[in-house]
């Protein structure tokens, strides 16, 4: 039992000894450390739980016939419009996107649509958008999102390319 | 911004988790329970991250960031600025106003827009646990792709800002 959690969280357990190593050649950065790291987990904790109940629920409720016909390998522009909306009302950081898309993925999701997702997760959330325009100007923001939706599409269409049928079944195995 | 975000999420999860109740006790069980063996599956991923993201963050403060995006442009300022928006893990909130900053004390508008990329699509910090869902492979390349394509970004929006004047 002991031993299985020290195996699991063997890396943690590592990264914290060189925290406390940081914290003994300089107590001011390595409290700072400390700090960062106990703010950065209680955030994680703090998005990340919604996020895992509606994966949970998606994965019990909602039919997988259903996701295949509109999400599928044959779903074309309907397919990767829905992969675009879905990422682009997204909220959160990148890292609560990964097991959404696993969960899209033993739904039958096609892997391009949920590397069209992933894109747009990462970098077209509509909330993120309004932000940036507030900062950094109309211009800026619109053009960059214009260059970043060409570039989520290009993205997911050549890492369908790069991976061999074999590889991408070992991803979606489903 | 980030609060209202988060704020939704747990409406939507709640008001779907009492409609679930309602309609299925044991499925929603089924799915709390999923819920909880996913979440556990990747939570000491999840904590390496946010670790290695500390220190990182640490070691290369905000204020260190600035001066080197700041005071340098062209293309080694270029060049620089894709590097540290990979590594480095800023929330949107907290990149877009240090742009502003940065924009205001005459950093290169392609600069900040390839930080900006870099920052939200290459994650070198997370790219354990990209790699824990979707293989070596697959990770690297979405990875690299994104770091390549990032330059097209910056010289884009350099474009239209130019022109847009």
């Amino acid at each position: 039992m002991v031993k299985d959690i020290l195996r699991t969280y063997r890396g943690f357990f590592v990264l914290l000894g060189l925290c406390f190593v940081a914290f003994f050649f300089s107590p001011l950065l390595g409290r700072k450390v400390f700090t960062v790291a106990l703010r950065n987990i209680l955030f994680m904790l703090s998005v990340v739980p919604p996020v895992f109940i509606l994966v949970g629920l998606f994965d019990v409720w909602i039919p997988r016939e259903k996701v295949v016909k509109r999400l599928g390998e044959a779903s074309g522009m309907v397919g990767i419009g829905i992969a675009l909306a879905l990422g682009a009302l997204a909220a959160g950081p990148l890292y609560a996107a990964f097991p959404v898309a696993e969960v899209l993925l033993r739904k039958g999701v096609s892997l391009r649509n949920v590397w069209i997702f992933l894109g747009a997760w990462s970098t077209m959330k509509i909330p993120m958008l309004l932000f940036e325009i507030q900062n950094l100007g109309l211009v800026f923001a619109a053009s960059r999102y214009f260059m970043s939706f060409l570039g989520v599409l290009a993205i997911a269409f050549l890492l369908d390319r790069f991976l061999s049928l074999e590889e991408k079944n070992r991803i979606s195995p489903f | 911004m980030g609060d209202i975000t988060t704020f939704v999420l747990y409406g939507l999860a709640l008001s779907w988790l009492a409609f679930s109740f309602a309609r299925d006790r044991k499925k929603t069980e089924q799915a709390l329970r999923k819920a909880w063996k996913s979440f556990a599956a990747i939570l000491p991923a999840f904590l390496v991250v946010l670790l290695i993201l500390a220190l990182v963050v640490v070691l290369l403060p905000e204020a260190t960031i600035a001066t080197f995006l700041g005071e340098r442009s062209g293309f080694l300022g270029y060049l620089l600025a894709s590097v540290v928006g990979a590594v480095t893990l800023v929330p949107g909130f907290v990149a877009f106003p240090m742009a502003k900053v940065l924009l205001d004390h005459g950093a290169g508008v392609a600069q900040m827009a390839v930080f900006i990329s870099t920052l939200m699509m290459v994650g070198v910090v997370t790219l354990p646990l990209e790699i824990r869902y979707f293989g070596v492979k697959a990770a690297v390349w979405r990875n690299l792709l994104a770091y390549c394509y990032a330059f097209f970004v910056g010289y884009g929006v350099w474009i239209f800002v130019r022109v847009a004047r």
